[in-house]
């Protein structure tokens, strides 16, 4: 398999005047082409902080780039200027956010920011895109995608701006997509209809997905590899059936021992 | 303790398009009682916690806490519930004032409602309590002098969940509080709620998508869909012998922490071969 994403020791400190936070500790990772590889762990060990990095969109200051290459195809993603990466934002490599509000501009209509994106990377007609977003947005699972494109931000519930955040990474069809936690104001259902469409687009166009979540049950369901993070650090990396079977690392049994599952919770209780 | 009486919310758009996000609901909440609402995205979870908190007028219906109804409550009494009812919100970030540091975050309600916490003179016991709820949380002492922005998703959860119960409310409504962390410290804040639940009698009205962790704290589940509570019972007796088709559905998309029991990777391997 080919790599489309490779990271080599990078390291990412906050200076916060006071003290300095590390909290990116020499961290290591390669992405195949079709590949879904989930960063798991620790609250505050990293994930978002290394998941930002690969499109330098951590806040400068307080964060600082100790150290690291990020090889994107035959740049080197933390050593390119700001405008050279505003072509792949959003484009070759795509971010679904933490935390919705940071993408969605509170003063436009969903369905506009949509279109912008798509129109900033690709030679459309206003029609096409028109078309293209209320398609990205049932393919994202909106209900009554046409009418939810008119309307703003504050207007949909956690999980529909959620999905909206997730129409607007995958709407040009990206060679890698970065999910920070994309399904956790979802229910259930919709998060296995989400979950099957990045397993489709995987299959068919051969994304890669970087994969951040606190919820090994989705993990399960659609990793390849897993890394788990603890205090900016890789403890364990590992392909997802022997890491289930067998966790080497003391934290991730932990982890996997702390889940809580549906039937023993019923039983115990 | 709460009473929500065929509460009904609509949203009208300047276009004349209406969302009817909260549709005949009737729910009563008793003294130090857990109901966790679960259900569909979208299904009027949150609107349902703003209008039993306050903050948003119902279209029709009452909410009575503790007897007052908010739609005639003085000011007075109107001033007691605020300090009685805490909240944690779906999207915490948005609910904190980004120039303030945490400490005096999390000692808003302290400073607004509580005398010996105002001031120069209020200081080393606003502190010390700040401290004290931070740890409760797991956060390091030192975060408290630190902004909202310089935390991760997590650890923000976290210092809104702090806030929250700085008063010792009697009631707290928690929107998703524990989406973002990891399952040790989810388990933690979880302990942490059971704990006040046990020696101050906190009644909880808990909003989350997680049912194992709906089933694990819930005395009852109400489960919505479309604006509606379309079932209500007890956690075991639901999750155990759902009624209602949605409630079904539900259980049975719930992923399993468990690769060999994956229905979509075993569907994606019959493809692939
Ligand atoms: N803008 C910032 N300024 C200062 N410190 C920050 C900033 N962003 C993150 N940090 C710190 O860096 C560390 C790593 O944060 P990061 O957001 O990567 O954690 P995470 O693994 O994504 O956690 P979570 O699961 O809670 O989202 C944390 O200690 C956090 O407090
Ligand atoms: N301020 C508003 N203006 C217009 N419509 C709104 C507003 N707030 C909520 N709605 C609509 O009301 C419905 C219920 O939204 P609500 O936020 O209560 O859902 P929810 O159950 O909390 O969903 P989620 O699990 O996704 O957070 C949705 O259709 C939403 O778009
Ligand atoms: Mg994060
Ligand atoms: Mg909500």
């Amino acid at each position: 398999m080919t790599t489309v994403l490779s990271i080599e020791k990078l390291s990412v400190d906050f200076e916060l005047g006071t003290e300095t936070v590390h909290a990116v500790r020499d961290v290591s990772l390669d992405l195949a082409e079709g590949e879904t590889l989930a960063i798991v762990g620790e609250s505050g060990s990293g994930k978002t902080a290394t998941a930002l990095s690969i499109l330098q969109l951590n806040p400068v200051p307080p964060a600082v780039y100790r150290s690291g290459t990020i090889r994107f195809g035959a740049h080197d993603l933390l050593a390119l200027p700001e405008a050279r990466l505003r072509a792949i934002r959003g484009n070759d490599i795509a971010m679904i956010f933490q935390d919705p509000m940071t993408s969605l501009n509170p003063l436009k209509k969903v369905g506009r920011q949509i279109g912008e994106t798509l129109q900033l990377h690709r030679d459309v007609s206003r029609r096409d895109t028109r078309s293209a977003v209320v398609e990205a947005l049932a393919q994202a699972g909106v209900p009554r995608p046409d009418e939810r494109a008119e309307q703003y931000p504050h207007e949909l519930s956690g999980g529909l701006r959620q999905r909206a955040m997730i129409a607007m990474a995958l709407v040009t069809r990206p060679k890698v997509l970065i999910a920070d936690e994309p399904t956790t104001a979802l229910d259930v259902t919709v998060q296995a209809q989400i979950l099957e469409l990045l397993v489709q687009l995987q299959d068919r166009h051969g994304m890669a997905i970087v994969l951040i979540t606190h919820d090994l049950g989705v993990v399960a369901d659609v990793a390849d590899r897993i890394a788990v993070m603890r205090s900016g650090e890789i403890v364990e990396e590992q392909p997802c059936e022997p890491l289930f079977a067998a966790p080497q690392h003391e934290y991730t049994r932990s982890l996997l021992a702390a889940t809580p599952r549906l039937a023993g919770a019923s039983e115990g209780a | 303790m709460i009473e929500l009486e065929r509460l009904r919310k609509e949203f009208r758009a300047p276009g004349g398009r209406t969302t009817l996000a909260v549709d005949d609901v009737s729910l009563t909440v008793q003294r130090s009682e857990t109901v966790v609402i679960v259900g569909e995205s979208g299904s009027g979870k949150t609107t349902l916690t703003r209008l039993l908190l306050g903050l948003l007028r119902p279209t029709s219906g009452t909410v009575r806490i503790n007897g007052v109804d908010l739609a005639t409550s003085s000011g007075a009494d109107m001033k007691r519930l605020r300090r009685e009812m805490q909240v944690v919100f779906q999207d915490p970030y948005s609910s904190m004032n980004p120039k303030l540091r945490v400490v005096d975050i999390v000692a808003e309600p302290l400073v607004t409602h509580e005398p010996k916490a105002r001031g120069r003179a209020g200081r080393a016991w606003r502190e010390a309590r700040v401290d004290e709820l931070l740890s409760a949380v797991g956060l390091e002492p030192g975060a408290a002098r630190r902004y909202p922005h310089e935390f991760s998703g997590g650890q923000r959860q976290r210092i809104s969940i702090a806030r929250a119960l700085a008063l010792n409310p009697s009631i707290v409504v928690l929107d998703e509080p524990t989406s973002a962390l990891d399952v040790s410290v989810q388990a933690q804040v979880l302990d942490l709620l059971a704990a006040l639940k046990r020696e101050l009698g906190l009644t909880y009205v808990f909003v989350t998508h997680n049912l194992a962790v709906a089933s694990q704290i819930a005395d009852r589940v109400a489960v919505m869909k479309d604006g509606a509570v379309v079932e209500i019972g007890p956690a075991g007796t639901l999750f155990e012998q759902p009624q209602h088709e949605y409630t079904r559905t539900l259980l049975d998309a719930v992923p399993v922490p468990d690769p060999s029991r994956s229905r979509l990777r075993a569907a994606r391997s019959r493809v692939a071969r």
